[in-house]
């Protein structure tokens, strides 16, 4: 099955210079999901700053473990992972942690912790735009997306073998991390490494190709609640516009083409990062956020393109 | 894939063997970045003597990093900012606590909020009293500068130290340089110092004469199989091995030999010595 239309790629510019009847979407509303990633990101920082910054304390620790108001313990389970294959057993605080942020992932979204959380979603995302912008035509090394999984693999053997959680000592995020909250400014070095990787060497090389903490929550999450579902892919005229900015473009062939295999409308692979992009960028409201149980889907096909809400010019 | 490919050679058809090709590279690259891993972090368990854990570390450098997490949540629990989270270039593990005497000591707080803090046992909860603690060791590394060691009576790292008369004490001997006065030597006594730094960072030297080092610096340690006689002979109320022949001790004329310890070093009286000094 051929996953793409021959349809050549019209984008927003082209198919509104063509005089296509498109509803006219704010800039707030093509950017939605985006702006409320950006705001759970900084927020995730912010709840760790009021104590250093303003001695008023929310969130303590980091990323890799913390205490939020004296009573949530958070521990990250890949780290819990690393500790026990390195053959240490933790106090109790650090396994209820863990568990509670095992759950939350497995039963919301196992990778909606790299588009809603992660620290380095941003750098990576940055480095994105400006290959976009600076018209990087090649892809530059494209490891196959599996090759996280062998890295996972590696971070859970090192331990083994050291006997250390020796992955902290590069794990970028962790390290962005303490740039911020405790002001390791040289740890910057391995966030720069990252930006650097994606903008000059690999297209979304590190996200989407290597982090082995992505594989780990996309792994946790792959029973997860939250998806995104295809539920009007009839009226998808494969403009690829959501192809073009999502992180993990082979996880969406599978649903919006998939109407004649008999394919669910819901994306449905693990490596869905949850963040909503393909929401935000689709003028005929293909995508939204739903259940994985929730397989309906609007099978209308506008005769004149219009926009979702139904308005006909 | 090259037309070599197309021609099966009786064991992989051109698609396994392309998987079998594809997989093989991403182990061995992911295998050479293990191992360079491994190697940084071999490097990264050698930490500068002035670098200290804080109270309850697992005493073994690889346990301890087998269990910390980075998190930092001793580092904030620290109410008198004495502990740092290493930065790249600390020569100290990425991301774990760790504090320099000379800059900021360990103040022993008695609730030892660090070691609560922390979630995974790397600061071992077993430790529930500070006094316990051990962070390394003093020791007064320099006699040659020390104040007190040049007849001075400077006193403060003695004065300043929170287990002091145990885990360090003045000990009094002839200056030989007068013949007439008193050294008041700090003798650190390793079996009460918890480590702390605080005579380190009180040291009035431009560079401090005694130093807290970590245990696996300062420290010797007897064979395992070893046995002070002296000690077996008290706890077996005599002799290990039956029918020794007890020579005489030779020794001179004004020391006293112990009775009924065989081979025990003899004791020097102490009238003949000035009396023992006490502040």
């Amino acid at each position: 099955m051929t996953a793409v239309s021959p349809t050549p790629r019209l984008n927003r510019e082209a198919r509104l210079a063509a005089q296509e009847k498109l509803p006219e979407r704010s800039f707030l509303a093509r950017n939605k999901f985006l702006f409320l990633r950006r705001l759970s990101q900084a927020g995730v920082f912010a709840l760790f700053l009021t104590g250093p910054l303003f001695g008023v304390k929310i969130a303590e620790g980091t990323i890799a473990s913390s205490m939020t108001l004296k009573v949530l313990p958070l521990t990250d389970p890949l780290m819990l992972l690393q500790m026990l294959a390195a053959r240490h057993w933790p106090e109790g605080l650090a396994l209820l942690g863990a568990a509670i942020v095992a759950i939350f992932y497995a039963l919301v979204s196992g990778r909606a912790y790299c588009s809603w959380v992660c620290p380095i979603n941003p750098v990576t995302d940055l480095a994105f735009w400006l290959r976009e912008k600076l018209g990087f035509q090649a892809k530059g090394w494209q490891p196959k997306p599996e090759t996280r999984f062998w890295v996972l693999a590696m971070v859970l053997v090192v331990s083994g073998v050291t006997g250390t959680i020796a992955w902290e000592l590069v794990n970028p995020i962790t390290h962005a991390f303490r740039v911020v909250v405790f002001g390791a400014t040289a740890s910057l070095t391995f966030v720069v490494a990252v930006f650097l990787f994606d903008l000059l060497v690999a297209r979304r090389g590190w996200c989407s190709h290597l982090c082995p903490v992505g594989a780990f929550y996309g792994l946790l999450g792959s029973g997860a609640l939250v998806k995104v579902s295809t539920h009007h892919r009839a009226a998808c005229d494969h403009c690829m516009d959501c192809y073009a900015v999502c992180p993990e473009p082979h996880v969406i062939s599978p649903a919006l083409e998939g109407a004649k295999k008999g394919n669910s409308p819901i994306i449905s692979s693990a490596d869905c990062t949850t963040c909503g992009r393909c929401i935000d960028v689709c003028d005929r409201g293909v995508f939204r956020f739903t259940h994985r149980f929730d397989a309906s889907e609007t099978t209308t096909v506008p005769t004149v393109r219009s926009n979702c809400s139904g308005e006909t010019p | 894939m090259a037309s070599a490919d197309k021609k099966t050679d009786g064991l992989l058809s051109p698609e396994r063997r392309k998987a079998l090709e594809t997989t093989l590279r991403g182990i061995a690259g992911v295998g050479v970045a293990g191992a360079l891993i491994a190697t940084y972090e071999r490097s990264a368990e050698a930490m500068p003597t002035q670098a200290l854990r804080p109270p309850g570390a697992l005493a073994d450098e690889r346990a301890f990093l087998s269990a910390c997490v980075r998190c930092g949540l001793c580092v904030r629990a620290c109410p008198w900012n004495t502990l740092k989270l290493a930065d790249l270039g600390d020569h100290v593990a990425t991301g774990t606590p760790y504090y320099v005497a000379r800059k900021v000591p360990c103040e022993m707080c008695e609730d030892i909020p660090c070691v609560k803090a922390c979630p995974t046992g790397a600061l071992d909860h077993a430790l529930v009293d500070i006094n316990k603690a051990k962070m390394g060791t003093a020791v007064l590394v320099d006699e040659e500068n020390c104040l007190n060691f040049l007849g001075l009576r400077c006193d403060v790292c003695y004065r300043d130290c929170p287990v002091i008369d145990k885990a360090l004490t003045l000990e009094m001997e002839s200056n030989p340089r007068t013949h007439k006065h008193a050294i008041f030597r700090p003798t650190v006594h390793a079996k009460d110092c918890t480590g702390c730094g605080k005579c380190e960072k009180s040291c009035v030297l431009e560079e401090a004469a005694i130093k807290v080092l970590p245990l696996r610096v300062a420290r010797g340690e007897l064979g395992h199989h070893y046995r002070l006689g002296w000690e077996e002979y008290q706890k077996n109320q005599g002799p290990l091995i039956k029918d020794v022949i007890d020579l005489p001790d030779r020794a001179p004329n004004d020391v006293t030999p112990p009775s009924g310890v065989p081979d025990a070093p003899p004791i020097i009286d102490p009238t003949k010595l000035g009396k023992g000094w006490k502040p």
